[in-house]
């Protein structure tokens, strides 16, 4: 037998070796991070610089040359943040006019709210089987406690305001888009003509419409057209509009999940005789709400901060409170960022949360690589 | 459940009898005058060239496609616009597909419980004896707490197969389902498959695994532009082909 140049024959298999050990340490990520090529090098620097000229600046104005304490905006001198209203005000921003006598009860519907977010978000807690029972009595117990009744006195919800509104209408919307949204989904995936006219029809025009013109239809054009004896508290209506108006874009979002579920996953429902409830929520949903995640916490982010907007019909949200302390006389020119910067850290403390659960959820449903 | 031996002469027990059947998706005519009778215990190879219409004549089976015309009747139940026989008729039929289609988002002893669960109404544990068992049978119980997307196509497919045998079907559907695997893959899920053949399974196999049919089948149909050219026992399929058409797809595959 001739043989070829090419002709190998392996007399023994190479065993498996471990990777190089790539260069690490400080200087090693640097370079290979931040100073790759010219491009990375150059936008590191103008990147420090940028940080440089900003970032000192503005903790001088508010800390190091911030007055503190005061009684009335005359007290702070011109220079550097005013920071001395927080001590008479930071209860209004955060409870609106609700009776100082009763933040009592906002305090332990927020402290309930941990039990009631942790038992619907995380697996694995003690007592879960009796900790689920409790998300979902919740929002009763949260509603008994913020407006009153069985015993508690009644405060009006145009009394509600500050922080809470955004947190209340926020949280309102978030539970209830979601599953509305599913449903509109599946909707105009139907094979039933009349539920996917009336899914589109739905979607499509209400995200067709701003938020501020559905909240202004709301509360001031619809008590004209309704008899007078029907009234809807406006607070009601408010969150009935974010929430319808968050469901279309929900919809949208998980409609694109439904879709990248390929098509054999619901003939392996059908073909085991999964009926079509089952399946969805068995097979399709568990899948297509894992790929929207990212897309359904975008929502759910944008909405809450789209409960800012009922400063418009007149409630007071946080930033009805900052405009409100903006313009009050004892205050006036010396305070108007500040408020801002404070409404500005009570969202991002809410929506970077959400942001890093998203993440943590995405990782843990993850069944790829466990 | 009679216990009829599908030998050659013996009675007559017809689990699937689909007569006059026709089909059409959109203009094209893919199934046209099919009439085929399957006794309790056969094991049908069906092959034939692509789009021939051979996957759309069993998905007919149980319903994953909806036929125009003629009549199918499986077990006794006739399949018509009747949701309740449509799903008595689907628990009745496994069905595996050539992209194995297990639930990414369940460890393989879910993909087995699942229906049994949930359509039967079998209590947790005993769907998970059931399902380790079956998981034995196709050789992989090790497997059942992994997601189907650590296994090998060729476990997946075994994971597959158990998972519709978890619901006790008289009948097993099978679509090209060694199509989608490595060639090292395919004999092991060949010999799950002979294994299913000889415990008297009634199975329905489309196939181009001729080895497979030659070993296991009663009968091998050869489909060609929506109808059934040719049917004959493997014996003389392969040995002594009539038709044309049937010579030529031999030819090409062997």
């Amino acid at each position: 037998m001739t043989k070829h140049a090419f002709h190998r024959s392996r007399a023994e298999m190479l065993s498996e070796r471990p990777p190089p050990i790539a260069s690490r340490g400080v200087i090693g990520w640097l370079r290979a991070n931040l100073f790759s090529n010219y491009l990375s090098a150059a936008l590191t620097v103008g990147s420090i610089a940028v940080i440089a000229l900003i970032v000192p600046g503005l903790i001088e104005w508010a800390f190091i040359d911030a007055t503190l304490t005061g009684e009335i905006g005359k007290d702070c001198p011109s220079e550097g943040a005013c920071w001395a209203w927080l001590d008479q005000r930071i209860t209004q921003f955060f409870y609106g006019f609700y009776p100082p006598d009763a933040y009592w009860r906002v305090n332990v519907c927020i402290a309930l709210l941990v039990p009631a977010l942790a038992y619907m978000l995380f697996d694995k807690l003690p007592y879960s089987r009796y900790g689920r029972w409790f998300s979902l009595a919740y929002p009763v117990i949260a509603a008994i406690l913020l407006v009153g009744g069985l015993g508690l006195e009644v405060v009006r919800t145009d009394q509600f305001g500050g922080f809470m509104l955004n947190l209340i209408a926020g949280l309102v919307g978030i539970v209830l888009s979601l599953p509305i949204g599913i449903l509109l989904a599946l909707g105009r995936r139907s094979r039933m003509p009349i539920v996917r006219m009336f899914s589109i029809g739905f979607i499509e025009f209400i995200r067709g419409v701003p938020l501020i013109t559905l909240l202004f239809v709301a509360i001031i054009l619809l008590p004209l057209f309704l008899p007078p004896q029907v009234t809807l508290d406006q607070l009601i209506r408010v969150m009935i509009i974010i929430t319808v108006f968050a469901s279309a874009y929900m919809a949208e979002v998980i409609r694109g999940g439904l879709q990248a579920i390929p098509q054999g996953q619901y003939e392996a429902g059908q073909a085991m005789g999964l009926g079509y409830w089952q399946s969805m929520r068995l097979i399709i949903l568990p899948q297509a709400l894992k790929i929207s995640i990212p897309g359904i916490v975008n929502t759910f982010i944008g909405l809450f901060k789209d409960t800012t907007l009922v400063i418009i019909i007149g409630l007071f949200d946080i930033l009805g409170q900052a405009r409100l302390l903006q313009t009050n006389p004892d205050w006036l020119g010396k305070v108007d960022y500040e408020t801002f910067l404070l409404a500005a850290l009570f969202f991002f403390v809410i929506c970077f949360s959400m942001s890093r659960y998203s993440l943590n959820l995405e990782k843990r449903l993850d069944t790829t690589r466990r | 459940m009679a216990e009829a031996d599908a030998a050659p002469g013996g009675a007559e027990d017809l689990i699937i009898e689909i007569t006059g059947l026709n089909k059409w998706f959109g203009q094209f005519h893919v199934l046209r005058d099919i009439d085929l009778n399957v006794e309790r215990r056969e094991r049908i190879v069906i092959c034939g060239p692509s789009g021939s219409g051979k996957s759309t004549l069993i998905r007919c089976i149980n319903r994953l496609e909806e036929h125009q015309q003629g009549t199918v009747v499986v077990d006794g139940v006739e399949l018509t616009h009747n949701l309740k026989n449509i799903d008595a008729i689907r628990r009745e039929v496994g069905m595996v597909f050539q992209q194995f289609n297990l639930f990414p988002h369940l460890t393989v002893l879910e993909n087995c419980t699942l229906a049994p669960i949930w359509v039967r109404r079998v209590p947790k544990a005993e769907a998970q004896q059931t399902a380790m068992e079956y998981l034995e049978r196709v050789k992989i119980p090790e497997q059942a707490l992994k997601f189907p997307g650590q296994l090998s196509g060729g476990q997946q497919q075994r994971v597959a197969i158990a998972r519709s045998l978890c619901m006790k079907p008289n009948i097993m559907l099978f679509d090209e389902p060694t199509s989608a695997l490595d060639p090292e893959m395919i004999k092991e899920v060949l010999e799950v498959m002979v294994d299913l053949a000889e415990s008297g399974m009634t199975m329905l196999v489309v196939t181009h695994e001729m080895g497979f049919a030659a070993e296991v089948a009663n009968r091998v149909i050869f489909m060609d532009e929506g109808q059934i050219v040719e049917q004959n026992t493997p014996d003389e399929f392969f040995n002594n082909p009539q038709s044309d058409r049937t010579k030529l797809f031999l030819s090409q595959i062997l």
